[in-house]
């Protein structure tokens, strides 16, 4: 009964991803290509973890904090970029 | 005693995909950048949350292996998915993406417009 919850689980988060896939193609501003990739990422965690139930192992958990991390900090360069036009600015005061 | 535990894991895998299916649905359907975005950073945070939460009761209870990595993943997922929504919401904002066109109220914009009109003034 599990492993078809986790089989169900999988293909759900597969769905959503081809959906957030859509709205990266399609997206009509940047923005919504930026939210849609975060939201990628994030799925890509739980799949990770699914995955690692699927298998009965434990050496994936690691990838998932990694994950996490960089699609936030992705995210983070991506948000400046658009608001200020740099990511690391050049501003010394000498 | 394990049947008890498999419902718990399999309660919380199961809503965890069907909030990320959700949030999915709000990206796909919703008419524009900000509420796509408050579906997407709501919806789809608790949903892997609630995944990871699914594993780590999994891996403790069936296997015996305390894994603080997922603790501290679902901490951090906590943490920064709604400071990177926030972050390009106002990126997106502040680009000059257009609301919705049926959009009744806009208080960022007075408030810029107020703050603009004051600093012409000094």
């Amino acid at each position: 009964m599990l492993e078809i919850i986790i089989r169900l689980a999988l293909l759900f988060c597969s769905i959503s991803m081809l959906g957030l896939i859509y709205r990266v193609i399609k997206g009509p501003s940047v923005a919504d290509r930026v939210i849609a990739l975060d939201a990628v990422g994030i799925n890509l965690v739980a799949i990770t973890a699914l995955i690692s139930i699927v298998l009965n192992s434990h050496a994936f958990l690691e990838i998932i904090l990694l994950i996490g991390i960089l699609a936030f900090i992705g995210t983070v360069a991506f948000a400046k970029y658009l608001e200020k036009g740099v990511i690391i600015e050049r501003e010394r005061n000498h | 005693m394990s049947e008890i535990i498999n419902i718990l894991i399999g309660f919380f895998i199961l809503a965890g995909a069907v909030l990320c299916l959700i949030a999915t649905f709000g990206v796909i359907r919703l008419p524009d950048v900000y509420t796509r975005n408050h579906a997407a950073s709501k919806a789809a945070t608790l949903g892997v949350m609630s995944i990871l939460l699914g594993t780590f009761i999994y891996f403790y209870a069936l296997e015996g292996h305390f894994n603080s990595r997922l603790i501290l993943g679902i901490v951090f997922l906590f943490m920064t998915s709604p400071v990177s929504g926030h972050l390009i919401n106002r990126a997106a904002y502040y680009s000059g993406v257009k609301l919705w066109d049926k959009t009744v109220r806009d208080d960022l914009k007075e408030y810029n417009k107020k703050m603009m009109g004051k600093s012409s003034a000094n």
